[in-house]
């Protein structure tokens, strides 16, 4: 999609800032762990949201304290984004003690109750009616906060996604469901598995609202996150967001991503870079000085170095811990 | 010529119902397809069709009669012409027994005798329930396994108003099997909530409301359609209390009529047990008595870990007596002795144990004791009364109705063997369902179930008489 420059939602240069360091530092912590992971410090799969960044950032702008947001294994990217500790984060990458799940979970499995982070799921669309089930409670509970249930354009061909958009709207529950449709499942892009591409009008069949969002522009995802989320709050039901974006990096770590061009990528990266905009933004119009942003980015840096310290450092979890956490 | 019209078998598993209502009187014609009478089956009054055209000859069955048996004659059909004095000097049943299609459903009774033959001694054994777990002389009554069923819900929903029922049919239609009947007038809609049928999208729904601070109990209408969930129930509900580091677990519970009932095939007749029992970060509770029912639903529904609760049709409508007082309960991994003996070890859950007890019975009469175990939980298993049964009898006998390979017999024989080899005088022989699908065929049902009989066999076998 096209940028609209004219479409800009108004922001002030701290919210501005904040989006910047917000989406840096998820850039800089998936390259660290690629790198931690080249090194053999995270095993297994590891699903990196290096491209990705606005959509995160973008809807938590648009989110409140006690809204509840779940995805799948590519999920680092949205902890960071709900404000969880890096080194939580990196050290369950490693698999260590001072991990988010004690280092009993991984890459692809850790939560936080206390930021309201529900996982780090591995089937594929499986959060889908998880996250439903999340708004279901906070409507039986009589609250107003609503559920970022976030799944890619592969889970969308998943049976259990229209089982959920079906029971969702008939019990008007207050979920938002995001497609971070990134145009490629593992190897397969949309159109080789799909006819229907413009997945929200999937909605459409129960009569769920929902609009496609150029998900590389931090701006326009929180616009149209903040549309969403009044509409849940309003208790009219869900409401989906398909979020056009682009993965940098391979499906996972093993892969070679044969299955798109050289050119693809870095027309992307070149034209759309979510970070690059928000720079241009704060730099041409005098937010902003080129010696600002270094700042940050030490900042960050540091952040992501102390991160990765942490998740080194910490210790392996006890022998014991095998056999603990099974049932309560 | 005159035709007998009989008690009809309204679902797989009745026996018996009441003639709630006769819509005709003696002297009527009725056309076939016409509405003649109401019948009260224990989960819901149906509507009777007369199949031939007539003259209502003779109402043999009072309106309002209870217990009247599937096949009985209620009402005698004329032709033109002929007198319902002449039927009644030489009645004609021209529908044979053994040539109508109702008469068909017949055998399909029987393909449960064992239990129902066992079912005086049943309520026997029950009589001093549950034989370590309470004072002697408590108080109980009389209820059938459905109405245990539906009390431990309503009480437990009652004591807390974050537990509510979700699941197809439960409400409006007053259950599938009329197992939460009454709740959606006690508790309204949005405690009792009615779903489309999609096992897969509910079951994952409430996994997620189990982790919002709820407390859901999913009925499935059976476990057969619960493949469609497995995946929630073991990816998203065991497993995320590990996953989470102790963070998150999920306070809910799986229930619904398990294993098979009668005549419905292949793929509504399974036994799910040994499958979920594998499964580490689930509970696995299977009730044989409506004490049981009640005492482990009300445990389940307090846990706050995932529980499959594997009911079984046949028993629903079974009575037994239940202590009476809402805080009853029944701790898991707690097995009961039904029936002390010295000979051999009897060891079952659910069904399995109206059949165990009814081979006991068979035993008893050839001087064979055999001490009868209901395990009443299959995770956690109760291996200590297991193990100190066995170190007493020397021999035991396991009974099941799932299949045979990886069954719990197979992980029972397998413990004992570890724990106890020394005290066996022979080897542990597993009571299986049969390993194959389930037969729709009357007579081969009959054969892939397990029956007392076998269970007689393999006993003797392990004495070597």
């Amino acid at each position: 999609m096209a940028r609209k420059p004219d479409a800009r939602p108004n922001v002030s240069k701290e919210e501005l800032l904040k989006y910047y360091r917000e989406m840096l530092l998820i850039r800089r912590f998936e390259e660290k762990a690629g790198q931690l992971y080249g090194m053999g410090l995270i095993g297994g799969f590891c699903h990196l949201y290096i491209g990705q960044e606005a959509v995160v950032v973008g809807l938590e702008a648009a989110a409140k304290q006690g809204d509840k947001r779940l995805t799948s294994y590519r999920d680092h990217g949205h902890m960071l984004a709900c404000d969880m500790d890096p080194k939580g984060v990196m050290a369950e990458l490693t698999g260590r003690i001072g991990g988010y799940s004690k280092g009993k979970g991984g890459s692809m499995h850790m939560f936080s109750k206390e930021k309201h982070f529900y996982g780090g799921h591995g089937i594929v669309g499986a959060q889908v009616p998880l996250g439903a089930g999340l708004a279901f409670a906070d409507k039986y509970l009589g609250n107003d906060n609503v559920t970022f249930t976030y799944f890619g354009d592969g889970a969308a061909n998943q049976g259990q996604v229209y089982e959920t958009y079906n029971m969702a709207e008939l019990w008007d529950l207050p979920v938002i469901f995001v497609i971070e449709n990134n145009q490629y499942a593992m190897g397969t892009s949309v159109k080789r598995s799909t006819k229907s591409t413009t997945l929200f009008e999937r909605g459409v069949a129960y009569g769920i609202p929902g609009e496609q969002v150029d998900g590389m522009d931090v701006l326009a995802v929180r616009a149209a996150g903040e549309k969403a989320v009044a509409h849940c709050r309003a208790g009219k039901g869900p409401y989906i967001l398909e979020m056009m974006t682009y993965r940098y990096r391979g499906h996972s770590m093993s892969d070679p991503a044969k299955y798109r061009t050289r050119e693809e990528v870095e027309k992307i990266k070149t034209e759309k870079d979510c970070i690059e905009h928000v720079r241009d933004l704060l730099l041409q119009g005098g937010l902003a000085s080129e010696d600002d942003l270094k700042n940050i980015d030490k900042e960050i840096k540091a952040l992501v170095n102390e991160a990765a310290e942490f998740s080194k450092e910490s210790p392996e979890p006890p022998l014991s811990d095998l056999w603990t956490d099974i049932t309560v | 010529m005159a035709v007998e019209v009989l008690m009809p078998a309204l679902s797989p598993t009745m026996e018996e119902g009441t003639l709630a209502k006769w819509l005709v009187k003696e002297g009527d014609t009725v056309k076939s397809g016409q509405v003649i009478a109401e019948i009260e089956t224990d989960k819901a009054t149906m509507e009777f069709e007369a199949v031939d055209e007539g003259i209502i000859g003779r109402l043999l069955v009072t309106e309002g009669t209870a217990g009247v048996k599937v096949n009985t004659p209620i009402a005698v059909l004329l032709e033109e012409g002929e007198s319902a004095d002449a039927v009644a000097a030489a009645p004609a049943p021209v529908v044979a027994p053994t040539a109508s299609p109702m008469a068909a459903a017949a055998p399909a009774i029987e393909a449960v005798p064992a239990a129902a033959a066992a079912r005086p001694a049943v309520v026997e054994a029950a009589k001093g329930w549950p034989h370590s777990d309470l004072p002697e002389g408590v108080a109980t009554k009389t209820m059938t396994v459905r109405e245990a069923l539906r009390e431990a819900m309503a009480e437990e929903m009652r004591g807390d108003g974050n537990v509510f029922l979700m699941g197809e049919e439960v409400g409006e239609y007053q259950g599938a099997y009329k197992i939460s009947q009454g709740l959606l007038d006690e508790f309204g809609p949005k405690r009792v909530v009615d779903t489309p049928i999609t096992e897969h999208g509910f079951a994952g729904i409430a996994v997620g409301a189990s982790w919002g601070g709820l407390r859901p109990i999913v009925e499935f209408m059976t476990f057969n359609f619960a493949m469609q969930a497995i995946d929630h129930i073991i990816n998203s509900a065991a497993k995320t209390l590990y996953m989470s580091g102790g963070q998150m677990g999920s306070p809910i519970v799986f229930r619904g009529p398990n294993g098979a009932a009668a005549r419905v095939g292949a793929q509504h007749s399974q036994d799910y047990a040994a499958w979920y029992a594998a499964i580490p970060g689930l509970k696995v509770a299977m009730p044989y008595s409506a004490a049981d029912a009640k005492g482990l639903l009300k445990t389940a529904i307090r846990d706050n870990n995932p529980v499959i609760f594997l009911e079984n049709e046949i028993m629903y409508g079974r009575s037994f007596e239940v202590p009476v007082g809402d805080d009853f309960a029944i701790p898991f991994g707690k097995a009961s002795v039904m029936r002390a003996g010295s000979d051999v070890t009897l060891v079952s859950f659910g069904i399995g144990v109206a059949h165990a007890l009814a081979a006991a019975e068979l035993l008893a009469k050839e001087g064979i004791e055999a001490e009868v175990i209901n395990l009443r939980t299959l995770r956690p298993i109760d291996y200590d009364t297991v193990l100190a049964s066995v170190q007493k009898t020397n021999r035991c006998v396991t009974v099941e109705e799932g299949f045979p390979v990886g069954s719990i017999g197979d992980h029972l024989a397998s413990t004992i063997m570890q724990r106890a080899f020394d005290y066996l005088d022979a080897p542990v022989v597993t009571c299986t369902g049969k390993d194959v699908p389930m037969p729709y065929a009357a007579n081969l049902e009959k054969l892939a179930l397990i029956t007392p009989a076998e269970i007689v066999t393999a006993v003797k076998s392990v004495c070597y008489r």
